[in-house]
């Protein structure tokens, strides 16, 4: 249940620490998803986990690689920027969607058409 | 010997954390109202996915498990892009 | 010459690290391997002709990233506040239209990503012929102060950047 790759003790703490607090952030953010009230509100609470998130859990994942390799590992950083180039995509995408909804719906929250 | 239980221990703490964040975003699936709110459920649950795939990666100390999170990545992102234009044109490709 | 072999040398060195970043090696062979894909891609994407972004290297590139950092430091402890304390205190949340004075494309694309990658806002939608930006704000405490963020922290430096 608890293996583990042998770390110096010092890069261990290290990685716990960093460990869980991206994972208590993600997590965070997830709740969120379930506790804000409206859709629009809700748009907001996943780029916790894909910012602050997935940055805790890859810089923990590149400490740890590094110290037990010897090198440098760096190739987390294809995710991270993966992630940054995504998420605002997707999530636009999604409120626009959500917005275009509203607006054939006739929804008296949103904003009128930009004309 | 007390660094890596220490490690392990933390690893395995994060796991259940990250599962607990997947559990939470399939609930907004689950539960909607609406197609949007399932839609971004999804696209959150990929995410976490790919966050404990890392996890699992450090754990077993391979880097294997790199590829596999970069793949759900990339299909969590095409997939939320392809639900999104449908939600919008009720088309994916026009 | 060099232009018809190497159209776009950003995005090929850009293609060429990673490359050897996903095949984690620097031997000679994955470097051979990874000029030919960097080539190959880049000429491909000649036949698209896409716009070419005019970047002034400077101090505003270094600047940028620190402060887009600061700032998604602190509006993930913000968030996070607000989802904690959960229904006990009201938050106002709302779009708000703000008038940009940035015409380039790609710095818009910056500002969409930074906007959007913040905890707090997000990019909803941009209309090219007023110039106009609506944006969600998930708790306002005064418009004023978003409308200044943007134009004060990011505006100015991705213009200095990429016109």
């Amino acid at each position: 249940m608890t293996e583990a790759p042998d770390l110096p003790l010092w890069a261990a703490i290290l990685t716990a620490l960093l460990l869980l607090t991206g994972a208590s952030i993600t997590a965070i953010g997830s709740i969120g998803l379930l506790r804000l009230k409206s859709f629009y509100q809700r748009v907001h609470a996943p780029t916790l986990g894909s910012t602050l998130g997935a940055g805790g859990i890859l810089v923990a994942s590149i400490l740890c690689f590094s110290v037990l390799e010897g090198r440098a590992v760096i190739h987390e950083v294809l995710i991270a920027l993966f992630l940054t180039l995504t998420t605002p995509v997707t999530l636009m995408l999604l409120a626009r969607a959500a917005l275009y909804r509203d607006r054939t719906e006739g929804d008296e929250d949103v904003p009128k058409e930009l004309d | 010997m007390s660094a890596t239980l220490l490690l392990g221990w933390s690893i395995t703490i994060s796991q259940l954390i990250l599962g607990f964040a997947m559990a939470c975003a399939t609930w907004r699936v689950v539960i909607g109202p609406r197609a949007q709110d399932r839609v971004l459920g999804l696209d959150t649950l990929y995410v976490n996915a790919m966050l404990l795939l890392v996890t699992f990666g450090i754990q077993s100390g391979q880097t294997l498990y790199f590829e596999a999170a970069l793949v759900i990545g990339m299909l969590g992102f095409t997939g939320t892009v392809a639900l999104s234009k449908f939600l919008m044109r009720g088309e994916v490709i026009e | 010459m060099m232009k018809r072999i190497l159209p776009y040398p950003l995005f090929g060195l850009a293609l060429l690290v990673m490359w050897l970043l996903l095949m984690q090696s620097i031997s000679p062979g994955q470097i051979l391997l990874g000029c030919l894909v960097a080539l190959i891609a880049t000429n491909a994407m000649s036949a698209l002709q896409p716009e070419t972004a005019n970047i002034r290297f400077g101090m505003a590139m270094l600047r940028l990233p620190l402060v887009v950092l600061q700032d998604i430091f602190r509006s993930n402890l913000a968030v996070g506040r607000i989802i904690l304390q959960g229904q006990r205190q009201h938050i106002r949340s709302g779009f708000l239209q703000i008038p940009l004075d940035m015409r380039d494309r790609f710095g818009l694309g910056v500002l969409a990503i930074i906007l959007t990658a913040t905890p707090g806002t997000l990019w909803v939608q941009y209309d090219r012929s007023r110039n106009l930006l609506l944006l969600h704000v998930l708790d306002f405490v005064d418009p004023d102060h978003w409308v200044e963020l943007i134009k004060e922290r990011y505006e100015r430096l991705l213009m200095e950047i990429f016109e």
